[in-house]
């Protein structure tokens, strides 16, 4: 019997209430998914986006509803993949829903054994003091054959072709008004 | 790319070498599979294994890990003992004619091109060009000249015979004729077009610049770039890794591929006049070189503006001496980055969307490295391997003196902006839900740290050289726009005060309304166009094109491509000297007799040759980016150049199973020009050690992407992929006594990790040099942190990767080292 990738959804949401099938894995995401599919996607607002990982660009539509994404998929309009996507990107909408997802700021002291909770409020200037000292206590005006250079070799920073566009020109900007020149992204590793 | 993802359709022959597309860029391989099935393409698959795109090739064909360029130079060689090239593409649009200086050498025996010093080509003058009198480059148009570069090529690649590569790369000579036949045969003659899809099985290297070369002379000589199915294509394996590195995230360049000031530029005057070339003279009567980056001031200067504002005046230079300076020659890379802070003199570190604990060569230096830091901040949208390293493997915490931040972002779902594709298409994404928690997008973290740091620098008088954060532009947070809208626009530019060639305070057209006075601004000129007053924003235009009418598939309507809307950059090559395509069936642009059709030209002037068959002197060369305007075919070290030679030559990888360089015991082993960091732990492996006798290579799977950061939390994809595993021929595992699925433990000199094996046909054993050579495989998207949390177990393949890399980018050689590989006991 041919099992399409709907009839396995039916199925399993007739299962419901069983943990583990005889397929020997946990179902249960994929029930809770597709009772959330039957019952919002046709109200679901419906937002276009581009895919985060690899580099193709591929056309994606994503579905929301009460906040929360609920269903990802190809976006049949896009040239490029006209609708399909590959296993990382048919499968994103677990990744922007995830559990483990960082919801909160951690901080963890020196030599200590566990992160604490910080509000931004607490962090933020945290880290600027810590900018500042190591800046004020590294930064060059000249170098040492006398020529101006108005620098910190004190500081370095990755990142990143996780960011936006937009981002990534706002943060050479913040790192170079800072007087940076260690700086680099994926695109040297 | 220097063409796009659509285009791959229109390939007479596609060559995918350095990359395994169908597993890492999967939706690619439908734009292969049309090139197949409706354009007649054949596919070559040239790999150390049998991958998954080697299964949908025509023709497969391995080679030993670190061994392209003896492979692509033994292409070269078939092209020029034969002759198949494409005379006037070679003769007129690249400087195959050009005579080469007559003191330009290179020494068969020693493998050393001249001007080497003993650690470096630290004297390039022999690789320059002949000149006349008036400084036009002299030329041979026959190609018979022994100095012409087309003979100089010729007999360099002339010791690549079938033999003498088979021997290196460990490919039957029989396969190498049938690749060769294949992909030169279908696209030397004008009107075809062949294609190469590479990625970092090309870039890890010691030679990975010149890896590129190799292929990059191959297309020339055929006539490959500017046409329909073909270019130069670098597929990025992140979704904005062609955006960051636009916006140029990276040590030696600001946005645009404007270089970085070193110290000895100390006025704005001294830094253009040191980066804008001058245009290289061309014989009288013939097209000149537009040299386009003689536009250079205009582009500084609007990028001052942007980064400054009204505080950049013509009288503070637009606040040049604000910008960071680097010494001449210094180094400041990923690879020399974290050689610093293992030296303790980086004391405090960003890692924003990144996890180097992971992605690094030699992840155990930078594990120590982030240990001597005084603190560390991560921003991410799950913990990762290096936000986590101070109780992570080989760590006591209360040992580590390291405080670190964790700041949750947004994922891409969760703001607007923009992400810059392969092909060069910038495309906008919209915000679907609001982040979760505390979570916030990456933009707003920027600009409360920015706030928080400049307060207290106005609270501070004593505060180190205040002025360039002080008066930084930042003014994207203050109203009700998005601010991802105003930066994009602010990326465009805008024209200022002053301005002739528009009203200030509006979107500047495109670059070519950039000036050098202050009068316009833009933050990367290369974007310029993307955003303007008559268009709006470009990057979310969603009109699709009428394959009918579209033949080619540029779909210029969806999205916006840099330059300027060019979705095939040096498209001028792609059609004769009357500007009438080669291909006529897949068109780029056509002259139409008063303009072109098609495709936006790059330059619109008239065709390089008058309808009477004379030269046009008003028509520019090709290559416009070049000073003197062709294709490189011998990279002269003028414009764009590479520190390790003016054409390649096959090195070793510095950790290699040969102990000596299989064209002699004298030629230079590994690349001459490699540079190493000198630490306690950079440890390498003998040539030819018996303790590390096997090849090694990392590689990834479509199920994981990257170190696994955000893949590594997704039930479905950890269902298909749940643990580290090394793949192994059935030879190996044969004489190792280990078993498919049972579990083993692969060591190089810097490392050691756990791994199931996969023992497979997919590898096998190569005979190099008439021994047989072992290759083995890992990916690097595991880690301890995830999806079982385990920091007594090492699963990182970059555990056993080496921390040297390529001297022109100083990317690591992580696709060629050495290991053994043992049962767990």
């Amino acid at each position: 019997m041919l099992v399409t990738r709907r009839d396995f959804l039916k199925t399993s949401a007739v299962t419901a209430g069983v943990a583990i099938t005889g397929m020997g894995f946990a179902l249960a995401p994929v029930e809770a998914h597709a009772a959330e599919l039957r019952k919002d996607l046709g109200e679901a607002t419906q937002t276009t986006t581009i895919c985060p990982y690899c580099g193709v660009g591929c056309g994606l539509v994503v579905h929301a509803s009460d906040g929360k994404v609920i269903n990802i998929e190809g976006d049949s309009e896009h040239p490029i993949n006209q609708g399909t996507a590959c296993s990382k990107g048919a499968s994103l909408y677990q990744m922007a829903n995830n559990d483990n997802r960082l919801t909160t700021v951690r901080y963890r002291a020196a030599n200590a054994t566990e992160w604490q909770d910080l509000s931004w409020d607490e962090a933020i200037p945290m880290i600027a003091q810590r900018v500042k000292a190591t800046r004020d206590a590294t930064f060059e005006e000249t170098n040492t054959a006398g020529n101006t250079v108005n620098r910190t070799l004190g500081i370095g920073s990755l990142g990143s072709a996780a960011l936006d566009n937009e981002e990534c020109w706002l943060y050479q900007k913040f790192l170079r008004a800072m007087g940076l020149v260690y700086i680099g992204h994926q695109a040297r590793n | 790319m220097t063409n796009h993802w659509i285009d791959i359709k229109n390939s007479d022959v596609i060559l995918i070498m350095g990359s395994n597309a169908a597993e890492n860029h999967p939706i690619s391989f439908r734009w292969v599979t049309e090139a197949r099935v409706n354009n007649g393409a054949k596919l070559i698959s040239v790999d150390p294994r049998f991958t998954r795109t080697s299964s949908k090739a025509d023709v497969y064909a391995p080679l030993r890990s670190g061994t392209d360029i003896a492979f692509l130079g033994g292409m070269l060689n078939y092209i020029l003992q034969n002759d198949l090239i494409h005379e006037e593409y070679v003769t007129e649009y690249t400087n195959g004619a050009y005579l080469v200086d007559e003191n330009y050498d290179f020494d068969p025996e020693a493998g050393l091109f001249s001007g080497y010093d003993g650690s470096s080509y630290s004297d390039k003058s022999s690789w320059n060009f002949q000149t006349d009198a008036d400084g036009a480059i002299l030329r041979d148009k026959t190609l018979q000249d022994p100095h012409c570069v087309y003979q100089i090529i010729k007999d360099h690649y002339s010791r690549y015979d079938l033999d003498t590569v088979s021997g290196v790369t460990g490919t039957p000579t029989e396969k190498l004729q049938e690749v060769y036949e294949t992909y030169v045969g279908a696209s030397y003659m004008p009107g075809t077009a062949g294609t190469i899809m590479y990625a970092m099985g090309w870039t890890q290297h010691t030679v990975g610049a010149q890896n590129i070369r190799a292929m990059s002379i191959i297309q020339l000589l055929l006539g490959n770039i500017g046409v329909a199915g073909g270019g130069v294509n670098a597929l990025r394996g992140e979704s904005n890794v062609q955006g960051s590195t636009d916006h140029c995230l990276l040590f030696h360049i600001w946005p645009g591929y404007l270089k970085t000031p070193q110290e000895t530029e100390q006025t704005l005057q001294a830094y253009n006049d040191r980066w804008t070339p001058t245009a290289t003279p061309t014989p009288e009567g013939e097209p000149a070189s537009a040299s386009w980056w003689g536009n250079y001031p205009k582009y500084s200067v609007s990028f001052l503006k942007s980064m400054y504002g009204a505080a950049a005046t013509a009288d503070n230079g637009f606040a040049y001496s604000w910008m960071p300076k680097r010494d001449t020659g210094g180094n400041y890379a990923w690879q020399c980055m974290f050689d610093a802070m293992y030296r303790e003199e980086i004391k405090g570190f960003f890692a924003w969307g990144q996890n180097p604990a992971n992605s690094s060569g030699h992840t155990n230096k930078i594990r120590a490295a982030l240990a001597k830091l005084d603190w560390l901040v991560c921003v991410n949208i799950y913990p990762t391997e290096t936000s986590e390293f101070w109780h992570g493997p080989g760590l006591n915490a209360a040992d580590v003196a390291t405080e670190v931040f964790e700041l949750p972002c947004a994922a891409s779902v969760e703001k607007e902006g923009s992400i810059t594709n392969s092909g060069r298409w910038a495309q906008w994404r919209y915000k679907a839900v609001d982040p979760p928690g505390d979570a916030k997008p990456d933009a707003e973290i920027m600009n409360e740290l920015y706030l928080a740091i400049k307060a207290l620098y106005e609270a501070d008088p004593a505060g180190a050289y205040p002025d360039p954060i002080l008066n930084v532009k930042w003014d994207y947070f203050d109203g009700p726009e998005i601010p991802a809208v105003l930066l994009a626009k602010e990326i465009n530019g805008y024209y200022l005060e002053g301005s002739e060639a528009g009203t200030p305070g509006t979107l500047v057209q495109n670059f070519t309304k950039l000036a050098d006075d202050g009068t316009t601004s833009s933050g990367n000129w290369l974007y310029s166009d993307s955003f303007t007053e008559e268009e709006g924003n470009r990057m979310a235009d969603r009109v699709a094109s009428d394959p009918a009418e579209d033949v080619i598939g540029l779909n210029a309507g969806w999205a916006w491509c840099w330059p300027v809307n060019r979705r095939i950059v040096y498209n001028r090559a792609s059609v004769d000297l009357l500007g009438q395509p080669y291909d006529t069936e897949h068109p780029v642009i056509t002259w139409d007799g008063s303009g072109w059709v098609g495709d936006v030209p790059d330059g619109g002037w008239a065709p390089m040759k008058n309808e009477d068959g004379t030269y046009n002197p008003d028509s520019r060369l090709p290559f416009i980016m070049q000073p003197d305007g062709v294709g490189k075919v011998f990279a002269n070290p003028v414009g764009a150049s590479t520190v390790d030679g003016p054409i390649p030559e096959h090195y070793e990888p510095v950790e290699s199973p040969l102990a000596t360089h299989p064209f002699g015991a004298a030629h230079a082993r590994y690349n001459p020009a490699v540079v190493f960091c000198e630490s306690d732990m950079d440890l390498l492996a003998d040539a030819g050690s018996t303790e590390y006798p096997i090849v090694c290579s990392t590689y990834r799977m479509v199920e994981h992407w990257q170190t696994g950061v955000m893949t590594r939390w997704v039930p479905w994809l950890n269902e298909l992929q749940p643990d580290m595993w090394v793949e192994m021929s059935e030879e190996l595992a044969a004489e190792k006594g280990i078993a498919n699925g049972e579990h083993v433990r692969v060591r190089s000199i810097r490392g050691e990790v756990q791994a199931v094996a996969i023992v497979t046909k997919r590898f096998k054993p190569f005979t190099i040099m008439d021994q047989t050579v072992h290759q083995i495989g890992v990916p690097w998207c595991f880690g301890w942190v995830a999806p079982n949390p385990d920091p007594t177990r090492e699963t990182n393949g970059n555990l056993l990767t080496p921390n040297v890399g390529d001297p022109n980018t100083r990317i690591p050689e992580s696709k060629a080292f050495m290991v053994d590989v043992v049962k767990e006991a």
